[in-house]
Order: C-alpha cells, then sequence, then structure tokens
C-alpha cells in the first residue's frame, strides 16, 4: 500500500508577487508582473522586457545571515531559499540554525544553471589570471546544486537533498520525484521547488534563437500571450516555487493544514523521434504523459475540471492544445478550462513548473480560475479545437476538484502532474 | 602601527566571520580562528583577502597555511609591512 501524499506548505518567489498572499490576490487580479529592463536594451537584446521578482535588501535579510550575503550573487539561489523557507514554515515549522536535524524530510530542488552572475565574476577572474583572489563561495553558488545545499543547511534536513534539472520541466518534475519518494516510504516530507537565475547572461541565448517576442518593448504588460492569435513569442521570467509535500499519514498526525492531494503523474521523454527535437516536442510522448498522469492518479480524463497548461506564447501553443484533446478525448465545451500561468509572469524557465504548480494549488485551494491575460485575440487554431469559454480572460469563480499541471522542455521531456481539493 | 592598532584592524576584518561573539569579544594574541571563534575553515581564505585589501600586500599559500591565530596574522602582516 503506497502513502497518500499531500501539500502543507507553499512558497512563491513570482515577478507578479512575493509570498502566498501577494501571489494570490495578483493572480486573482490578472496582474503582469512584466517590465521593461533597460539593460537588455543596452544589450541590444531584441526582447528588452521580462519577469523579475521584487526582493528588498531588507526582504534579503530576513531569509540570510550578513555573511551569507557577503559575495553573495545568485539570484536563483536567492529565490529559490526564499520561497523554500516560506513553504516550511507555511508548513508550521520553524527556521533555527540550532535546530535537531530532521531525518524524515529531504529536498529536491531544481535549476538550469545556477549563480550565472557568479560565474561570469570568476570567468573574468580566471581570465585576468587572478584565480587566487575568487573568494570561498564560487563553487557554492555556481554548483547546479547550489540552492539545496544552501536550503537544506538552513532548515537541517537530513533525508535525500538533491537537485534536478530538465529544462522547463524541472520543476514539475521535482515535485513528482519528491511525490515518489513519500509514496514509497522513503521520507515523510519533501521539499520540492525550483529556480531561476534572472538576467541579460541566462536569457541571451534564447534572445538568440528568436523565440523571445520582440514586438513589446513599449508595452511591456502585454508581451505575454499565450494562445493569443498575435503571440509572438515568449517573455523571460525568473524565480521559484516550492511546495512542502507530505505523507497524508504525518500532516494528519502533526493536525497540519493541507493545501491539496498529490494525485499521481507522469514524467517521460519524447526521444526526439517523430517529429520532436532539442527543441520541438514529440506530440504523441506528450499525449502518452498526460494519459499515464491520468491513469496514474486512478481517476478518467472526464474528471479534469481546469488545467494549468505549459503554453508559453510560441507557435507551439496550438499544437499544446490539440495534444490536450487528444489525450483527454476532449474537445470544444466539453473540454475543462485551461489557462497559463506565464501570461502574467513571462517564462520562467527552470522556475516555472513549481511556480506553476503553486498557482495551481492556490486557484484549487480558492475555488477560481485565473484569468488569461492578452488573450482577447484567441488564436483561431485553438479556437477550432476548444470552446473559447474554457479559456476565461476574466477571473472565473468555479467550484471544482481536480486540476492538471503539465510542463514541457527543451530536450523533448514532459512532466504532467494531477493535483485533488482534499478529503478524507 | 601599534599591536593594538594592529589588532582593531584584525578584528574588523574577522568580525563578519565569527560564530561565536563571546570568544570574540575576549579577543587575545592566542585567539585560533578555528576552534575559538569558529570561523568557517572555507572563510579563512575570505580573511586572507580582506587582509591583503586592507593592508595592501600579498599573501602567498605558505602565509596563509601559517595563519591560523591572531599572534600569525600579525606576525606575517608586520613581516609584509616592513619588507
Amino acid at each position: 500500500m503506497k502513502n497518500r501524499v499531500v501539500i502543507t506548505g507553499l512558497g512563491v518567489v513570482a515577478p507578479n508577487g512575493v509570498g502566498v498572499p501577494d501571489f494570490t490576490k495578483a493572480l486573482k487580479e490578472g496582474k503582469s508582473g512584466i517590465t521593461g529592463h533597460d539593460n537588455l536594451k543596452d544589450f541590444k537584446f531584441s526582447c528588452q522586457i521580462g519577469g523579475i521578482p521584487q526582493i528588498s535588501d531588507e526582504k534579503k535579510a530576513q531569509y540570510f545571515t550578513d555573511l551569507q550575503l557577503r559575495g553573495f550573487n545568485s539570484s536563483g539561489i536567492l529565490y529559490g531559499c526564499i520561497a523554500g523557507i516560506d513553504a516550511w514554515k507555511d508548513a508550521g515549522f520553524d527556521m533555527d540554525s540550532e535546530s535537531q536535524l530532521d531525518y524524515d524530510t529531504g529536498l529536491i530542488f531544481g535549476a538550469a544553471t545556477s549563480g550565472v552572475e557568479k560565474f561570469r565574476e570568476a570567468i573574468y577572474g580566471v581570465d585576468d589570471g587572478n584565480v587566487r583572489r575568487l573568494g570561498s563561495t564560487v563553487v557554492l553558488q555556481t554548483m547546479a546544486s547550489g540552492v539545496s545545499a544552501y536550503l537544506s543547511g538552513m532548515l537541517g534536513l537530513g533525508n535525500q537533498v538533491t537537485t534536478n534539472s530538465s529544462a522547463c520541466t524541472t520543476g514539475t518534475e521535482a515535485l513528482l520525484m519528491g511525490y515518489e519518494r513519500i509514496q514509497n516510504g522513503k521520507a515523510k516530507r519533501m521539499l520540492v521547488g525550483s529556480c531561476s537565475d534572472h538576467g541579460p547572461y541566462i536569457w541571451g541565448g534564447f534572445d538568440a534563437m528568436r523565440v523571445m517576442t520582440y514586438k513589446h518593448n513599449e508595452s511591456p504588460e502585454e508581451g505575454s500571450r499565450p494562445m493569443s492569435a498575435t503571440a509572438s513569442g515568449f517573455v523571460p521570467g525568473s524565480g521559484a516555487g516550492a511546495l512542502l509535500l507530505e505523507s497524508l499519514e504525518s500532516a494528519l498526525e502533526r493536525g497540519a493544514k493541507i493545501y491539496a492531494e498529490v494525485l499521481g503523474g507522469e514524467v517521460n521523454s519524447g526521444g526526439q523521434r517523430q517529429g520532436g527535437t532539442l527543441t520541438a516536442p514529440n506530440a504523441e510522448a506528450v499525449q502518452r504523459c498526460i494519459k499515464k498522469a491520468v491513469e496514474n492518479s486512478g481517476i478518467t480524463a472526464k474528471e479534469i475540471e481546469v488545467i494549468n497548461g505549459h503554453l508559453t506564447a510560441t507557435a507551439k501553443d496550438a499544437l499544446e492544445i490539440e495534444n490536450w484533446t487528444k489525450a483527454l478525448n476532449r474537445s470544444g465545451t466539453d473540454f475543462p478550462f485551461i489557462n497559463s500561468t506565464k501570461s502574467m509572469i513571462g517564462h520562467c524557465l527552470a522556475a516555472s513548473g513549481s511556480i506553476e504548480c503553486v498557482a495551481s494549488i492556490i486557484q484549487l485551494k480558492n475555488q477560481f480560475v485565473t484569468p488569461n491575460i492578452n488573450c482577447e485575440d484567441l488564436h483561431l487554431e485553438i479556437e477550432a479545437l476548444v470552446d473559447s469559454n474554457k479559456i476565461p480572460t476574466e477571473k472565473m469563480d468555479v467550484n471544482f476538484d481536480i486540476i492538471a499541471k503539465a510542463s514541457f522542455g527543451f530536450g523533448d521531456v514532459n512532466a504532467c502532474v494531477i493535483f485533488k481539493k482534499f478529503s478524507h | 602601527m601599534t599591536n593594538d592598532e594592529l589588532i582593531t584592524k584584525l578584528k574588523a576584518i574577522i568580525a563578519p566571520y565569527v560564530q561565536d561573539e563571546k570568544a570574540f569579544e575576549n579577543l587575545t594574541e592566542d585567539t585560533d580562528f578555528i576552534n575559538d571563534l569558529k570561523v568557517n575553515s572555507a572563510n579563512l581564505v575570505d580573511i586572507i583577502l580582506d587582509i591583503e585589501d586592507e593592508f595592501n600586500i600579498r599573501l602567498e599559500n605558505e602565509d596563509m597555511e601559517k595563519m591560523l591565530d591572531v599572534k600569525a596574522a600579525m606576525l606575517i602582516i608586520n613581516t609584509k609591512l616592513e619588507a
């Protein structure tokens, strides 16, 4: 008998809201966190807009010691630690540097790259023949598992502590890896999430690929337009999301607040076959991933009421919708409500999966569906598949029990998870 | 520079890395950075860099290996300053 797994804590650092209360408000209001950035303009980026969470120095000091902040230059680790600590506290635990080591709790916190600005400093130092003066924290800030190293030490976690990396699938994959570990009785609690740095050195490669929009430099908030006929590429974002997963038994024993249950999910790859490439998805594998997630959750496709899609605002949005309609065998007015958090926060890359899982749980817990902002002009190919009422452009209050969340990433990798409102 | 002046400067440099405030308050020439002040051994390199900046000197790997307590630090800094 496998353990049931529930969510008992949430933390989020998003471009349109830091902390669960602010992020919830932003989701309800359809608030955009996308702004223009002069440095992108100075660097001659095609896309000069992006989503960067606002973190004050006072806020940093609440989470990090002065010593930790000396020479600290890793925005991803900053966001990840804030989200992770918030989720931990939200679940009713303290952050105490003297706490007893907790062997029952582990951490899977994903990242695509870590501390790219710190890495840049180090590269300049090395090239100048000055390696001896790099200081002691270059490795810690630039190793992929940097965020997990910082966070696990702050909280004293003694179960498995690791970092996964699977491009834009990372956050959703981290959640499913933690879920399986609790399901199989290897841990009572797993803090899962993911983070992404911000800025030109992380976004430059995407700009070079011409996959980010260059048409909204003067109207940043209108730039991220998933499912819109005028979608012209994604808007880059950054931040972190974190969720504390816990066995139902442990949560009930502690009398913890329960946000939702993780019913199941699936992770797979399209193997860059059948139309799949390094950058494009194998549609059959995407559909299989969704179908398997439904199957593993012990529900039928008919029971899914809301979908939080990957939907980045590139030419692939229509294909994603088609994949959902085929996987669920539902279309037109029979299709679930669907939204893309990216319309408000942009594509937060490695952080997207976890931030959007948090957004999914917030919608489920508070019984509403977030608006798809900038989607007044629904793409005709999408409208041919799904009734436009299922793609709300205004916030809707909806009573529902089940939401599906999917993330897809470069390398042709897929993840899909199913959340359910908790009931005994 | 008198020994007192040197210790005052050193204390300001070491302060951010100290994990045992009580030992720091009672700092003497015999105070050991790691055993007494509980400085993380990885941070010793940061202290070295801060000393280099403060006194405008260059410390070699051999100096760093010896610089485990206040007395040794003072000796090495004074030697470099006189050189």
